[in-house]
């Protein structure tokens, strides 16, 4: 059956699995909009308020889902307006498929209205993209980008399409879903040699890092601390991997991490890095990180082994298959003076926590947590309360906390939120702050149309607080453009947009405008009151060491 | 710091080469050359690059490369193991002063004229980069007035290929 390219892609995308894209139209994309309207009835299109909230959106579907995620934006501007979202995605490894229009083929390169080089700008942020020559290729050139994508360390792939590809015919015959490509697990060397170095650690510690997610390893994780009685951490991207009231887990390690977290992994003589990358922000300064341990870095891409030099004991392969291997070689072991060290390094943790009754920024997200569903997918965006949401927030289903941590990127969280919402059904939390939401709160109006259950808790500070908070600490209170001293009414705007909301000054006001917000279908916002002055705790300084940890301010 | 010579055989589509060098800019890997050529399949690209420095970087370029996916495959090159070549072209003053030296050079560089004016010499050598350095290195006594040199190729010794496992 002869079909437009339109028709085409609309169709391949049906065919692999897709039931929702997220978009923006515009003049090249115009077929494909028109194929949309055509397929309706398989596949839903989300109209964002700005390509940007559809990248995120995409992405956040994916987090959510672990399927890949699909964004149409057409050409020039449109597809510029995606690069935040694509970048985003490629720092934290989100299977994204983004599709972009551009003009005909014979108009590239002549600087025609609204052409843009979108393969050229995206191919650093992208693990491949295309521009498509001919609608003979089209439909086998989304199937490779939809393997690509979810294949080993998922990331996103771009496909750009010219108008007259989209137009032109060819014929469409339908294809099985594309299967990803073969996990295995690391070599048998790799294996043994790692079992040799974990049977005689005396303080193993397990780090877990968002590749537990991608691999699905949350039970092999546990099995393997189990096995040799060992504590679990996790880096950012590792939240919502592992329960949070798993009696072996510490949290969140680095930067703003747990303290009893960060000084297991300080202490210990084995590190088990599960599919994590030892950030700048996880490792402080690099020198002095862990000098005193072995490090078994096991990750499916080869290149994230050593890439930080040559400190670690690569065991290339996926995660959860390698552990199904690996386990069986360990010896089951009990370390009582170890986990008496850890439990001193908790106790301690909860001496210097935040004690306070009233509504500060632990109070809230604990008041948040009595009204969470296992299954809630709690999205951030970038900033104090991020960190906040990172450090306290309860998850009990992995895939469940969705935040941009690689990128950073402020304004995430609003398309973030509803990709997680259309992925999962879920009644959804956005926390977020007022410095980002103030980036793309636009897309309050996408989820007010789209009738998404959503609760924004904006933790409102009047200041962009991460950045405030490194001025008063290493910058003399120079509060140089952090002051927003804005007039806006963030009640009265969510309103405006057809949402509803509250403003909250007390934990009793913030419990009883959460339980409104968790009853009302649809959108609704808290906008909470926080002291500019409230810091994330604790705090290793950039380029520091576990020795420079701030736990107290004026420490 | 070891000098590195690695053959990269990639799918001979656009914009391979500027997915190729778009990565070692952005990973800031420093390269001393670069060539590109056709290979016995018109399916096939192969890039030779050579640069210097630890055995580490080394893994690291090589496992970045194999990300792309129009990489297929990645052979390094020892020495001893293969044969290297590259081609210099460079066009000298022609004057009385000189004229005698850059012959003699030349002669013993095997170094062939490939262009001979009034006012320039155009020398063509071949070899082992070490030969051209030093050849170029001679010259610098003289009066040189353009440089052209294509970056290093390579093939492994013996019947092995590198699309054969």
């Amino acid at each position: 059956m002869k079909l437009s390219g339109s028709d085409i892609l609309v169709k391949t995308l049906i065919e692999q699995g897709v039931d929702v894209v997220f978009g923006y139209p515009g003049g090249q994309v115009i077929n494909i909009y028109d194929s949309l309207y055509k397929y309706q009835d398989e596949i839903q299109h989300v109209l964002t308020a700005h390509e940007q909230g559809a990248a995120h959106a995409a992405d956040g579907y994916a987090r959510a889902t672990g399927r890949v995620g699909v964004v149409i934006a057409t050409s020039g501007p449109g597809a510029t307006n995606l690069v935040t979202g694509i970048a985003t995605a490629y720092l934290d490894s989100v299977p994204l498929v983004a599709i972009t229009g551009n003009v005909r083929t014979d108009q590239i390169g002549t600087d025609a209205f609204q052409e843009i080089d979108i393969a050229g700008i995206t191919l650093p942020i992208t693990k491949h993209n295309y521009v498509v020559d001919s609608v003979e290729e089209l439909a086998d050139t989304i199937r490779e980008a939809f393997k690509i994508a979810s294949s080993g360390r998922p990331g996103p792939v771009l496909v750009d399409i010219p108008k007259d590809i989209q137009v032109a015919k060819f014929d469409y015959v339908e294809q099985p879903k594309i299967t990803k490509d073969a996990k295995s697990a690391a070599s048998d060397a790799e294996i043994a040699k790692a079992a040799e170095i974990i049977n005689e650690a005396e303080r193993p510690f397990v780090y877990v890092g968002g590749g537990v997610l991608t691999s699905e390893a949350t039970n092999e994780a546990i099995a393997l601390a189990d096995t040799i009685d060992a504590p679990i951490g996790c880096s950012f991207m590792g939240i919502s991997a592992i329960p949070t009231d798993h009696p072996r887990y510490l949290g969140m390690q680095g930067m703003h991490g747990h303290f009893a977290s960060s000084q297991s992994m300080h202490h210990a003589d084995v590190i088990i890095a599960l599919g994590a990358r030892f950030n700048d922000r996880v490792t402080g300064n690099r020198a002095k990180f862990a000098k005193k341990s072995k490090i078994i870095h096991i990750d499916i891409d080869k290149a994230e082994i050593g890439k930080m030099g040559s400190m670690v004991n690569g065991v290339n392969g996926d995660i959860k298959l390698t552990l199904e291997k690996l386990i069986p070689l360990l010896k089951k072991t009990t370390k009582p003076e170890w986990q008496k060290q850890v439990d001193e390094f908790k106790v301690k943790e909860a001496a210097r926590d935040d004690h306070r009754t009233t509504l500060g920024p632990k109070m809230a997200i604990s008041t948040l947590n009595k009204y969470l569903s296992p299954n809630t997918p709690i999205a951030t965006d970038v900033g104090q309360h991020q960190m906040w949401a990172a450090q306290y927030a309860d998850f009990k289903t992995p895939r469940r906390f969705i935040s941009s941590g690689g990128l950073g990127t402020m304004g995430y969280g609003m398309g973030g939120a509803i990709g997680a919402y259309f992925g999962t059904k879920e009644h959804t939390v956005l926390v977020t702050g007022d410095g980002s939401f103030g980036m793309c709160l636009n897309e309050l109006a996408t989820a007010v149309t789209n009738n998404v259950p959503l609760v924004i808790l904006l933790l409102n500070n009047g200041v962009l607080g991460m950045v405030r908070q490194w001025q008063t600490l290493f910058f003399d209170k120079h509060y140089s453009n952090t002051v927003l001293d804005r007039k806006t009414d963030f009640v009265a705007l969510t309103k405006a947009f057809g949402g509803d909301a509250a403003r909250v000054d007390t934990v009793e006001e913030l419990d009883k405008a959460l339980e409104k917000a968790f009853s009302t279908n649809g959108v609704f916002l808290i906008d909470c009151a926080i002291n500019k002055d409230e810091f994330v705790l604790p705090m290793l300084p950039p380029g520091g060491s576990m020795d420079d940890i701030i736990v107290k301010v004026g420490d | 710091m070891t000098k590195f010579n690695i053959a990269v055989l990639v799918r001979d589509k656009a914009g391979v080469l500027n997915r190729v060098t778009s990565m070692f800019r952005r990973r800031r890997f420093n390269i001393d050359s670069l060539t590109v050529s056709e290979t016995e399949t018109d399916k096939y690209s192969r890039i030779t690059v050579t640069f210097s420095g630890e055995e580490n970087t080394k893994d690291q370029l090589v496992a970045q490369l194999y990300k792309l996916p129009d990489v297929v495959k990645i052979k390094e090159f020892k020495p001893d193991e293969s044969v290297s070549c590259e081609l210099l072209l460079i066009k000298m003053k022609n004057d009385a002063a000189s004229r005698d030296d850059i012959s003699a050079a030349a002669t013993a560089f095997k170094a062939k004229t490939v262009n001979y004016t009034k006012d320039a010499i155009i020398l063509k050598v071949t070899g082992e980069s070490k030969k051209i350095d030093e050849f170029i290195k001679l010259m610098r006594d003289y009066n040189i007035l353009e440089i052209c040199r294509t970056g290093v190729v390579s093939l492994e010794v013996g019947g092995e290929t590198i699309t054969k496992e």
